[in-house]
């Protein structure tokens, strides 16, 4: 249980660092300059910013709102006890840190920029990743069985 | 199972609390702009004001004058001066409609912006400042590498037309690091917080995008005449 709330807590988070990504990806909250924070400009004006028509960070925020709804109902009573949640979880969270993977070596070896952003959420997803891993691991209980009276 | 479902109502209220938290932190990130301030003074410089206001593009009567302030390192820059200012040169400029003046801002994030607005001031000293600043900017890999580009910049400025041997000397003397550094004080006065920032009749103009060159699209082409009207020409005339 508590794995699957680290990992709906992640998501949160994860969430609004994807979400402030594709804000100012689409134009929202801050004029596209070079300023401070460096190299974001170069990693959203690049290229590789854009994915099937769209900003990389919306890929970022569906899976984020994904991995977050899947680890709430995977905290049901009922689901407490199922280990599919789990397995989901992490064939959710693999998908997340490959593509995750692959565009932190886009930063590293083609743009030669780092965004710390993007940065954060590598660091977000690779923890979910951890974590649901260690789920899996752990035994699953049993479903407790119904109370029964005493003959 | 109490217990449980004690824990989990913590969770719940937890969860709850990041979320406004976090909410809260994102409409404050937006509304400052990303937390993007002025940048900092790099290396302090002796800095006399010899009355240098930028060099311009365009014609002194011209009705309406924008300043650029520009960093040479700046992707976004590079971006624009390639993209979209071919076309503002073409319609706006050439037109007489508009004058530019460039002013610079090197951001303190950027090892070479100092050097490279440098090297646009000796060629400005050959009247080439906007043959150089081409180079700097058609040829940006530079920004990318990390690596000293003294000699590059070198056989930019043999490209952009200069005298070498000047260009050489004047870039050992350093003698416009003092105006580079009083344009930018002056672009912090000005609440310049960011490269590039332009000011129409004093007052800061806001891109929330710049259009890309897939973005621009060129007006439709007049529509062809009627195909009825195409095949009757040569019958009238005959």
């Amino acid at each position: 249980m508590r794995h699957r709330q680290a990992i709906a807590l992640l998501a949160l988070v994860g969430l609004f660092v994807a979400v402030y990504l594709w804000l100012h990806a689409i134009g929202i909250g801050g004029a596209i300059k070079c300023g401070a924070s460096g190299g974001c400009e170069v990693v959203q004006t690049s290229r590789w910013a854009v994915f099937l028509g769209q900003p990389v960070a919306l890929y970022g925020v569906i899976g984020y709102v994904v991995i977050l709804i899947v680890a709430l109902a995977a905290l049901r009573p009922v689901a407490l006890v199922q280990r599919g949640w789990g397995v989901l979880l992490v064939g959710l969270a693999t998908v997340g840190a490959l593509f995750t993977a692959y565009l932190t070596y886009l930063e590293l070896f083609v743009i030669h920029a780092i965004c710390r952003w993007c940065f954060g959420s590598a660091m977000i997803i690779t923890l979910i990743w951890i974590v649901s891993l260690a789920a899996l691991r752990r035994p699953f209980a049993a479903p407790s069985p119904p109370p029964s009276s005493p003959p | 199972m109490a217990e449980g479902s004690g824990g989990l109502n913590r969770f719940y209220v937890v969860l709850g609390a990041l979320a406004v938290l976090l909410g809260a932190t994102l409409f404050v990130l937006l509304r400052s702009g990303g937390g993007s301030t002025a940048a900092a003074a790099g290396p302090p410089h002796a800095v006399v004001d010899d009355g240098f206001r930028g060099y311009t593009l365009g014609e002194g009567h011209a009705p309406v004058e924008i300043v650029e302030y520009v960093d040479y390192e700046c992707p976004i820059c590079a971006q624009f001066a390639t993209i979209q200012m071919p076309t503002i040169r073409q319609q706006l400029i050439e037109t007489a409609k508009v004058r530019w003046r460039v002013r610079d801002y090197p951001l303190s994030i950027h090892q070479y912006s100092r050097y490279a607005a440098h090297a646009t001031q000796c060629g400005g000293e050959q009247g080439k400042f906007w043959e150089m600043q081409d180079q700097l900017f058609y040829n940006h890999a530079w920004a990318q590498t990390g690596r000293n580009p003294g000699r590059l910049f070198h056989d930019l400025a043999k490209a952009a037309g200069l005298n070498v041997d000047q260009y050489d000397a004047c870039m050992a003397s350093g003698k416009y690091a003092s105006r580079i550094e009083f344009s930018r004080e002056e672009g912090d006065s000005l609440l310049v917080d960011g490269t590039p920032t332009f000011f129409l009749g004093g007052k800061k103009l806001v891109f929330r995008r710049l259009p890309t060159s897939d973005a621009h699209t060129p007006p439709p082409p007049p529509p062809p005449p009627p195909p009825a009207a195409k095949t009757a020409q040569p019958h009238e005339r005959h």
